[in-house]
């Protein structure tokens, strides 16, 4: 398992499309991916609800953890991103 | 051959024109399944079904994403990503398992996220709504039901008739496809009648018998008369056509600014939302802007946006009225527009009487000061002259304090005050001595003068501004402004019979939704400044909405002459 920390920097928070970025890349994952918040517990980063349900703010540190390498960067990258981009 | 339906109904105009076509009706509200309701045993079948359900739930969405606008798309794409969330699909799978039906099951799957949003507040509860529907739509599906709201993939144009229209219902509308409203509930200031006339399309609300109209049966509406004939003869919609199309010449030959017959100045401005409604304003001859409501800017997001944001925004409808002018309106947060970044300082039982308004942004100082400066620089250089306002003052201090705000954010142009809190209207003097204009918000005022919260149906009779107790209010207004502006940009301005009783109350400008223009100004160049003020004084001295509407057509007769 393999995890990353990253502060969400997008004005929204992870809310709106940055979050539907995030659960549209987290997908792409064949094996299990979770977020958390801050100390708090993982959800299923997969899952746009339990995402939105975690009140991410512009500022605040998540946590992703997950077997696919590539997948836990997209997230880093998107989390990290001012403004989204992508499809 | 069968008898013929001929249903003759009768409601309350609110936004003229004619509409004729195929009867459209709403589909009603999907039921709540049974709590402890059981599936017949095969749990893998039940799961199998409520996947299919979420599957098409989320199909439709996407289709329906793919054709609407950008701000729709977005809405949409997120809907269809709830309808196929993984970690759902699993609850409602356990569920099934043990032994609760799909159709509950899918429900209490998704109450689960609704409390987790309800109570995060701000932007996520905002998202609530949209949880509904998806939970909605996918039960519809599992029982074999219409899909709530507005019927899709409708091939022809439609006069859409329901007992009420809530703005979801509406935000997907394609202005080219809806004929007509018809409601059963809803008066001159809902939802219905606002978004009727923001799209230019004939309305009748508060008609009895509406949502009983037989979907696919032909119906003439007359928005203007706020008659509902079902199945007219081809010699009365005939009739109709030719009496709309008399109107629309008479609107048409006048243009120009507002002026009574006898040439007494009365600027018709529009009420906008955002640069988007700027257009339409200046297609129908607005001399500038009476009411920028600035809450757009503001909503849907997790902080304020930025000075330079705001600026731009300004700066757009400053740009578009050379010469004119253009009030913009502060946030008007809290109440039915709670903002994230604003939250309530507790919990509030009666919103619309709560902290909202100038009363949110005393509290935040921050963000009053950071909109008023980013008006400041938004006006420098600007081709129009810029006044700004505030909601919900209520009495002098506040008055003083916020025009105290404008000036230390470096505002020079006028700095006004919103008429809408009863205390402010019957001590409009003392208000009168520390700001440079009011301006009525007649919806509001009408809801508080008569104790009426607007967005409950039931009250609908008190939400009537040709109350002969708000048109005193009106006047006490106008004579406490001493000479100075006072305008009215409820949805008041936009009734032409009512918009020459205001002038005749002493108000001055008159600022409304865009399509209504024209026919005010018709209204105004028909009539002298003496009937207007013979038309006020006969509404005046009316004991009910109905008698001071009577009471004032008959000293404004050419408004039937003009099928106003």
């Amino acid at each position: 398992m393999a995890q990353r920390t990253v502060t969400v920097a997008a004005e929204v928070g992870l809310h709106a499309r940055p979050a539907a970025l995030f659960v549209q890349a987290a997908a792409k994952s064949a094996g299990d991916v979770t977020v958390a918040k801050g100390d708090g517990e993982p959800v299923n980063a997969k899952s746009i609800l339990a995402v939105l349900g975690l009140d991410v703010r512009h500022g605040q540190e998540i946590t992703v953890t997950g077997d696919d390498e590539a997948v836990l960067d997209a997230l880093v990258d998107l989390a990290g991103a001012a403004e989204p981009t992508g499809a | 051959m069968a008898a013929r339906d001929a249903t003759d109904l009768r409601g309350t105009p609110v936004s003229p024109g004619i509409g004729y076509g195929p009867v459209v009706t709403l589909a009603a509200a999907v039921p709540v399944p049974a709590e402890g309701e059981r599936h017949a045993g095969d749990a893998e079948a039940e799961i199998v079904r409520a996947a299919g359900a979420l599957d098409a739930t989320a199909t439709t969405l996407e289709a329906r994403g793919a054709r609407a606008g950008e701000t729709a798309a977005e809405v949409l794409s997120a809907q269809a990503m709830m309808a196929r969330d993984p970690s759902l699909a699993d609850d409602v799978a356990a569920r099934v398992r043990s032994g609760t039906s799909a159709p509950r099951a899918v429900y209490d799957a998704f109450g689960m996220y609704r409390d987790l949003l309800a109570g995060a507040g701000g932007y996520l509860a905002a998202r609530v709504a949209d949880l509904d529907d998806v939970r909605d739509r996918t039960i519809a599906h599992l029982l074999g039901l219409p899909m709530p709201g507005v019927p899709e993939d409708v091939a022809e144009p439609f006069v859409l008739a329901a007992r009420d229209l809530a703005p979801a219902d509406t935000a997907l509308l394609d202005p080219g496809t809806v004929l007509a409203f018809v409601t059963e509930q809803g008066g001159p200031t809902s939802h219905t009648a606002i978004i009727a006339r923001s799209m230019g399309v004939p309305a009748v609300v508060g008609c009895p018998g509406a949502a009983g109209l037989v979907p696919g049966t032909n119906v003439l509406v007359n928005g203007g008369t706020g008659r509902v004939l079902a199945d007219p003869g081809a010699d009365e919609v005939e009739r109709a056509r030719a009496a709309e199309r008399a109107r629309i010449a008479a609107v048409t030959a006048v243009t120009g600014p507002g002026r009574t017959a006898d040439g007494c100045a009365v600027p018709l401005l529009a009420n906008v939302g955002g640069p988007k409604d700027v257009p339409m304003a200046v297609e129908h001859g607005a001399e500038g802007v009476g009411l920028y409501r600035t809450e757009f800017l503001f909503l849907d997001r997790a902080d304020a946006p930025s000075e330079d944001e705001q600026v731009a925004a300004y700066a757009e409808v400053l740009n578009a009225f050379p010469g004119g002018k253009v009030v913009v309106r502060t946030l008007d947060a809290g109440a039915d527009k709670p903002l994230a970044f604003l939250p309530p300082p507790d919990d509030e039982p009666n919103p619309a009487l709560g902290v909202r308004g100038a009363r949110m942004l005393e509290r935040h100082p921050d963000v009053r000061d950071g909109q008023l400066r980013a008006l400041a620089r938004a006006a420098e250089g600007a081709a129009a002259r810029l006044a700004v306002m505030a909601p919900m003052i209520t009495d002098a201090a506040e008055g003083r304090r916020f025009v105290e705000a404008c000036r230390t954010a470096g505002l020079t142009g006028d700095a006004g005050v919103m008429v809408e809190v009863p205390a402010a209207a019957l001590r409009a003097g003392d208000l009168a001595a520390e700001v440079d204009f009011f301006s009525l918000g007649t919806n509001d005022l009408t809801q508080y003068a008569c104790a009426a919260d607007r967005e409950l149906g039931a009250l609908n009779a008190f939400q009537d501004p040709w109350r002969p107790a708000v048109l005193d209010l009106v006047a006490l207004t106008a004579a406490g402004a001493g000479g100075k502006d006072c305008g009215v940009c409820g949805e008041a301005a936009a009734d032409p019979a009512l918009a020459c009783v205001l002038v005749g109350l002493g108000v001055t400008t008159l600022s409304m939704s865009a399509p209504a223009l024209p026919l005010v100004r018709l209204a105004l160049s028909r009539h002298t400044y003496d009937q207007c003020v013979r038309a006020a004084a006969a509404a005046r001295a009316a004991t009910t909405p109905d008698a001071a509407r009577a009471a004032a057509r008959t000293e404004l007769p050419e408004l039937d002459e003009v099928g106003l």
